[in-house]
């Protein structure tokens, strides 16, 4: 159990800032995310903290120890790569043992701990097995086991199940929580999956460009996005361009309540969006329906042709070319000129082009 | 019930072979016949020869078999004596040659340094002019040093052929390393010297045994240093091989004396096989 702070963490790799002042708390056994595309610094984090990447500016505190300097042979951090970066000239013990060994521990507690920690991850009986002869999610837990086996304070994962196929990256994330919170382990887990951030953080942190865009909870960050960015990136999103002007913003030939002025973004969620008839007076036009088996998805055309994404429920059934009348149940507008986004609520009102809603 | 039964046409040589090949791989059946008629059919010929006691034209195969080139051969103490010196020579050089080119590709492989890729091409200039000039001109130096006749001559000259190898394909191993198996072994508490000696090392070690194989084989069939700065007092197993062609055209002595020069490198090839793996070695060997 440890904590974690990094303090105004920077990275520059010439004139390229790929980390420009992070500053993170991460708390006793707290699982924490690290959520962004490719190129927004979130693995030249983890790779700073781990002591791979020497930082520019700042600090990393572990415990409060300053470990900035530490190289990471002698940091308290267990690192889980996305390629697995196992030995393929050792075997599945050797690959385990290793830190062990180097470590002179003895050999009787070396085999005691290397049997624990592959039945921790589920391999018991494979330690004589090369690396070649197992499956990725096999090799993707004896990577686990290699780092769980010399108990670090703080555990690494740098887009561990990246290489998996859906299936085996649901079992092995779910088992992977399942563990770190067994074993009460502080740890940074580094994903571009937002699925992946949902299911197993206790914090998201959501990053962009070297900067943290908004920490929070998973369910806060779906709920309350910050910035129109993070309401783009955490979950699907219609997000509509337009603009504030007299106490009204008009956006994909929407046209509903917002306070401020000036250019804007409208956010309505697929889900927040509801069906109420089907008709030629209709809101929307379909242009496709994707059956998800639970739940089924429409994209439809507004009037202005912007396109607006529908969720509903199993069963509903449209057509190509369908007119759809809509309700919307919550959206938020992003302004420019507002600190903070402001969050509406539909209040089962009906959603039309260029009529006047009437919020809670 | 019909009498009349059909059998199914029985499938040609050329198809049956098609199919034991898996498919119409002519280009692969080319160069198997190109290959075997200009490597394996010489050293088939060779390995007659060197059994053959009598064999003269127009037979196919010899018409006396026998031991007895091989008897003289290997009572002769000069054949010994040329055998050892080369097996002298071919280790020290392989040896010296590691202990010099492997740091030194791992520099190059691994390190940024001025001048790097310089340097690094300037190997090549070893082969891009004809050798026996560069030979000459270093013969020059090494009879003024009075390196010219002894081992330790010899030994300089041949290390100057096995430069490029035993340079450019470790440091081709250690460039192909992952860096995240070396932080992986890192982060595991190895240090710098322990992820090279843990890691790194034998991560590169079938290809580095590639060149090491390549190094050993080729200074042991090496002829034109070891004569040009060798002769008369350092006589390798090649040079005997040229003297005795040279002196009495005996083509049993050629053969029995090149089957002789075959064993350590098969015998070398044999053990690198053993100890890293058949696969190992003709991935490092580029297959």
């Amino acid at each position: 159990m440890a904590r974690l702070d990094l303090d105004l963490l920077g990275k520059s790799f010439g004139d390229t800032t790929a980390v420009a002042g992070v500053s993170l708390n991460v708390g006793d056994g707290e699982l924490v995310s690290l959520l962004g595309p490719s190129g927004s610094g979130k693995s030249t984090v983890l790779r700073m903290i781990g002591g791979f990447e020497r930082p520019s500016s700042g600090r990393v505190l572990i415990d409060g120890v300053d470990v900035t300097h530490v190289p990471p042979e002698r940091r308290p951090t267990g690192m889980v790569f996305q390629s697995h970066a196992l030995w393929s000239h050792m075997t599945v013990f050797g690959n385990v043992s290793f830190g062990l060994r180097l470590r002179r521990v003895p050999r009787e507690e070396i085999a005691k701990r290397v049997e624990a920690t592959l039945e921790l991850v589920g391999l018991a009986g494979y330690g004589e097995r090369l690396p070649n002869q197992l499956s990725g999610g096999q090799q993707q837990r004896v990577a686990l086991a290699r780092s769980l086996v010399l108990e670090p304070k703080i555990l690494l994962l740098d887009e561990p199940f990246a290489s998996l196929d859906q299936h085996l990256r649901e079992r092995l994330r779910d088992e992977v929580r399942d563990i770190q919170k067994r074993l009460g382990i502080t740890a940074l887990f580094v994903t571009h999956g937002q699925d992946e951030a949902l299911a197993l953080a206790d914090r998201i942190v959501v990053m962009r460009d070297g900067r943290i865009e908004q920490v929070g909870q998973p369910g806060d960050i779906y709920a309350a996005p910050r910035t129109a960015f993070v309401a783009g990136f955490i979950g699907a999103m219609n997000m509509l361009e337009g603009a504030i002007t007299d106490g009204r913003i008009l956006a994909g030939g929407l046209h509903l309540a917002a306070a401020g002025s000036g250019p804007a973004h409208l956010a309505i969620r697929p889900e927040d969006i509801e069906i109420t008839d089907s008709g030629e007076d209709g809101h929307v036009t379909v242009r496709r329906m994707i059956d998800f088996g639970s739940h089924v998805v429409i994209d439809s055309s507004l009037a202005d042709g912007s396109h607006l994404r529908l969720q509903t429920t199993k069963g509903v059934r449209v057509g190509e070319g369908e007119r759809l009348g809509v309700r919307v149940r919550h959206y938020m507008v992003f302004a420019e000129a507002l600190r903070d986004p402001i969050r509406y609520r539909g209040a089962g009102v009906d959603m039309l082009p260029n009529m006047e809603l009437n919020y809670a | 019930m019909s009498l009349l039964s059909i059998s199914p046409p029985t499938p040609s040589l050329l198809t049956r072979l098609l199919r034991r090949t898996g498919g119409a791989d002519w280009f692969g059946l080319l160069a198997f016949i190109f290959l075997a008629s200009t490597i394996i059919l010489p050293l088939v010929v060779v390995g007659i020869w060197a059994f053959a006691e009598v064999w003269r034209y127009p037979a196919v195969l010899p018409q006396r078999f026998g031991l007895g080139f091989w008897g003289e051969m290997l009572a002769r103490r000069d054949v010994w004596a040329a055998l050892t010196t080369s097996l002298e020579l071919s280790f020290t050089v392989t040896a010296l040659s590691m202990l010099i080119c492997l740091p030194a590709a791992y520099a190059f492989g691994r390190m940024e340094f001025p001048f790097r890729n310089t340097l690094f091409l300037s190997f090549l200039t070893l082969r891009a002019f004809p050798k026996f000039g560069l030979l000459i001109v270093i013969a020059t130096i090494f009879l003024n040093l009075g390196l010219v006749g002894t081992f330790a001559g010899v030994v300089l000259i041949q290390l100057v052929d096995t430069l490029m190898y035993m340079v450019w394909i470790p440091a081709a191993a250690f460039q192909s390393v992952d860096r995240r198996l070396e932080e992986a072994a890192q982060d595991a508490g190895a240090t710098p010297l322990q992820v090279f000696w843990h890691v790194t090392l034998p991560q590169s070690l079938p290809t580095i045994a590639a060149a090491v194989i390549l190094t050993f084989v080729g200074t042991f069939y090496e002829t034109e240093g070891a004569w040009l700065i060798g002769a008369p007092t350092v006589t390798t197993m090649p040079i005997l091989m040229i003297s005795f062609i040279n002196n009495q055209l005996v083509i049993q002595y050629g053969a029995v004396l090149s089957l002789m020069l075959w064993v350590p490198s098969f015998v070398a090839l044999m053990f690198a096989r053993r100890v890293l793996g058949g696969d190992a070695i003709a991935r490092g060997l580029g297959g």
